[in-house]
């Protein structure tokens, strides 16, 4: 059978060309992979190479032709054993077959659009009545930690200082004497590189835990965690896993500076094919990071320096867990709610303690988990306080505030008597100087100011 | 460079792609009669692959960014015949090849070129996005050097799993720059892991020659600085590339850490389809093309040996052609994704 040659497009946007030159004529024989014409488009000049073998029966588009469409058949090929003749006789016939059918995408008009999957419910967390300890966040995460690794071989932790060390601010003390160098780790300092080897190892079956020393150096692993433990389970049509937990401090610690004191809530949160969490207190670490190690997807775990050593009670239930994407009701309230997360929860607390002094009764709402974001929980607080008050210690714009305003927008537009108000870190690279920090970073006073200002009171 | 001989040999490998691992120690260059037909069975495959490949992206069923592997067949064709089922192997984008020579169907490859739901990962991936579980291929990956580190942990994850598997990390010239790349190769000498880097020193990183581009050219040399073994390879040579790869998969399986290959290789194409590659002349490609042919090569060798002839070779031919025409047929029918496509895979269990 002959063969018609398509002028092909050399980009996906090429619609048509110039035939600039033959480099064969009727009766040349050529092999596959043999240069047989030079195409020209405004952008470049390129070769042609044959696919098939046969003999050159007929050039169907002259040199020099401007304008030929993509897919129209240039020139055709006797097949070994075909009399050239024939074959050119028969090309116009021929090449009408040959030519690609036009490529059988779905027939039916495409979908625009599908709707986004109603997430699945998120289990209820369970009362945890039974009794307490009172426990550092810091050792809440240590004891989460070697918890899961008792049961689970495949977990491991690895970053810089974690092992001998025990942590940069002592997260993993007692971790490398019960496990041993196998699963606890001293990296060099190489966020990039042992942010790839962990998804690697996760990509291999096992469950690594890997910790900045603190978030802010986590940006120069940030190609690992979105491009590549983020979106292969996607782009592999769900084949690959990644079960991978990324922890560490993030936001301000106390006067370090621009560059050690930034909140990255807002940049993971961003990312599908991320889980992002931000404990405040010993039990959220405790039952969260629990949560974390043993979800199957890589999750951004964002703890608070300055939270280390602050105690909270926290139950005693060797099964206690808590579940991801779930807000947490800290204080009631029917005045106004207060969202916030990590260590913003504090501070909202303190606020609403003065409020309730002023007479203003405020519900505050721990987020505990900002991607899946629990906006449930958020609609259910609006629709009986009507105000809502958003405090991060991050920058405002772009920032979970943002988010969080839009989310009300579409979702609680009719119950809200007032604009939703945004407490914020301000927009500008942390000062070192106490008093311009202080300025800088959100104070439970300017919270108590907000809700004043929603509830026009 | 010194060819090694070739010594027929009656018994023949298990017909898949990998060969079982090889117990011979280095520098033995057992390689069977069965093995070369083999290799030269596999070179051609993706040879067809790729020029199948073009000709559907220049029709418009193939999209976006589409970089073959034509000229370039030796080297994965070489390195794979000396690893094992159970070993792990991970490129960059440029992987049609890594994925024919890892046994993963040309149709579910070609599929996902074109997009289609009978693709490796039901057309949400494409030409530099993909991966196969089953044979241990874990990409396919779009970011320059980002598979280095990935690679390296896949080797951690056999240490600490206490198999002898390995990893084969292959990266570009143009890749042996990025930062990561070296971090990985500190760690893995650090901790001693099982993973071979190879780089397919092809010359240029889209249009910047190597001389451009790395201070030192000894692609070879740069784990030094960790003590990490290296070795230049001729890359056009599938026999050459077998030698060397047995001795570095025998290094890293013996516990004794990383290896490096640089293999000396050369792409006929552009770095994409759309590139028209002004930056070399037409006599360098020739050159190539012409003197330094890994299939042509092969194929005079088996005809000189004895080992095979015209009619035979014109039967493996005829067998490939097949295979590709079936999987362009696949690839052009087999649906596109259902549009409910769009919302799986993101997170599991959500
Ligand atoms: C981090 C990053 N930077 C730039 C690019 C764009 N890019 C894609 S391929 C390439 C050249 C890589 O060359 P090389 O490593 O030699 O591989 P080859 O294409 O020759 O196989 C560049 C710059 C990219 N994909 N990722
Ligand atoms: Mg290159």
């Amino acid at each position: 059978m002959s063969i018609s040659v398509l002028m092909p497009a050399l980009s996906p946007t090429m619609t048509e060309g110039k035939l600039a030159k033959w480099h064969v004529k009727v009766g040349d024989v050529v092999k596959s992979g043999q240069v047989i014409c030079e195409i020209e488009t405004d952008k470049a000049t390129m070769e042609v190479e044959a696919v098939d073998e046969g003999t050159v029966a007929q050039l169907l588009v002259a040199e020099g032709t401007e304008g030929v469409a993509v897919n129209t058949p240039i020139c055709v090929l006797a097949a070994e054993g075909e009399s050239v003749a024939d074959s050119a006789k028969a090309a116009p016939a021929a090449a009408a077959p040959a030519a690609p059918a036009a490529p059988p995408r779905s027939e039916a008009p495409p979908a625009l659009s599908v709707a986004a999957p109603t997430p699945a419910p998120i289990a209820s967390e369970p009362e945890w009545s039974g009794k307490t300890v009172h426990m550092t966040v810091r050792e809440a995460l240590r004891d989460a930690m070697a918890e899961e690794m008792r049961k689970d071989g495949n977990i491991f932790l690895m970053g810089e200082e974690v092992a001998q060390y025990h942590g940069a601010y002592k997260v993993s003390q007692g971790l490398l004497e019960e496990f041993g160098e196998k699963r606890v780790i001293d990296t060099p300092i190489t966020e990039h590189g042992f942010a790839g080897l962990g998804v690697g190892a996760a990509f291999g079956g096992l469950k690594p835990i890997v910790e900045f020393m603190t978030f802010n150096f986590a940006m120069q692993a940030m190609d690992q965690i979105i491009n590549s433990a983020a979106k292969t389970h996607y782009m592999s049509g769900g084949q690959m896993t990644c079960p991978i937990v990324f922890r560490g401090p993030n936001g301000a610690a106390s006067r370090v500076g621009a560059q050690h004191s930034q909140c990255y809530a807002s940049w993971y949160a961003h990312v599908p094919g991320l889980r992002v969490l931000a404990p405040w207190s010993a039990a959220d670490a405790k039952g969260l990071l629990k949560a974390a190690i043993r979800d199957p997807n890589p999750v951004i775990f964002l703890e608070n320096e300055m939270l280390y050593g602050q105690s909270f009670d926290v139950p005693e239930d060797p099964d206690f867990i808590l579940p991801i994407g779930k807000a947490k009701i800290e204080r009631q309230g029917k005045d106004v709610t207060i969202v916030a997360f990590s260590i913003m929860v504090g501070k909202a607390l303190q606020a609403a303690e003065e409020l309730a002094k002023q007479g203003i009764d405020a519900e505050v709402i721990n987020l505990r988990s900002l991607r899946p974001f629990d906006t449930e929980t958020i609609v259910n607080s609006v629709k009986k306080t009507n105000r809502l008050v958003s405090v991060e210690e991050g920058w405002p714009f772009a920032g979970i505030g943002s988010e969080l305003s839009a989310l009300m927008m579409e979702h609680a537009f009719d119950w809200l008597d007032a604009p939703v108000k945004r407490v914020a870190g301000l927009d500008v690279p942390l000062p070192y100087a106490a008093n311009l920090e202080k300025m800088a970073l959100p104070q439970s006073s300017a919270i108590v100011e907000a809700a004043h200002a929603v509830c026009n009171r | 460079m010194a060819k090694p001989a070739v010594k027929p040999k009656v018994e023949s490998l298990p017909a898949k792609s990998k060969s079982s691992p090889k117990s011979s120690g280095p520098g033995d260059n057992s390689v069977s009669a069965e093995d070369l037909k083999s290799f030269y069975r596999s070179m051609l495959l993706i040879r067809r692959f790729e020029e199948r490949a073009g000709q559907l992206y220049g029709m418009g069923l193939i999209g976006g960014f589409c970089h073959l592997y034509i000229g370039q067949e030796a080297v994965v064709v070489g390195m794979q015949s000396t690893i094992g089922d159970e070993d792990a192997v991970i490129t960059s984008y440029r992987d049609h090849g890594h994925m024919l020579a890892c046994g993963m169907d040309p149709k579910g490859v070609m599929a996902e070129l074109t997009g289609r739901s009978g693709g490796y990962s039901k057309g949400k991936g494409g030409s530099m996005h993909m991966f196969s579980r089953d044979k241990h291929f874990y990409g396919g990956h779009g970011i320059v050097g980002a598979q280095v580190p990935i690679g390296t942990g896949l080797a951690f994850a056999h240490k600490y799993h206490g198999g002898k598997n390995v990893s084969l990390t292959y990266f570009g010239d143009g890749s042996a720059n990025q930062g990561q790349v070296y971090e990985a190769m500190n760690m893995a000498a650090l901790w001693k892991l099982p993973v071979i880097y190879i780089i397919e020193n092809n010359r240029y990183g889209m249009g910047t020659s190597v001389e451009r581009a790395s201070a030192t050219t000894e692609l070879y040399r740069h784990g030094e600085a960790f003590g990490i073994p290296g070795e230049r390879v001729d890359g056009m040579d599938v026999l050459a590339v077998r030698t060397a790869g047995e001795k570095a998969v025998d290094h890293a399986r013996s516990g004794a850490g990383p290896y490096i290959l640089e293999m000396q290789t050369y792409r006929y194409r552009g770095h994409s389809m759309s590139d028209p590659a002004k930056y070399r002349t037409k006599e360098e490609v020739d050159k190539y093309r012409n003197e330094r042919d890994p299939i042509d090569h092969l194929r005079k060798r088996l005809l000189d040996a004895g080992l095979t002839d015209e009619a035979a070779l014109k039967a493996v031919d005829a067998e490939i052609r097949k295979i590709v025409n079936d999987a362009a047929e696949f690839a052009q029918h087999s649906p596109e994704p259902d549009p409910s496509e769009l919302w799986t895979d993101i997170l599991i269990g959500a």
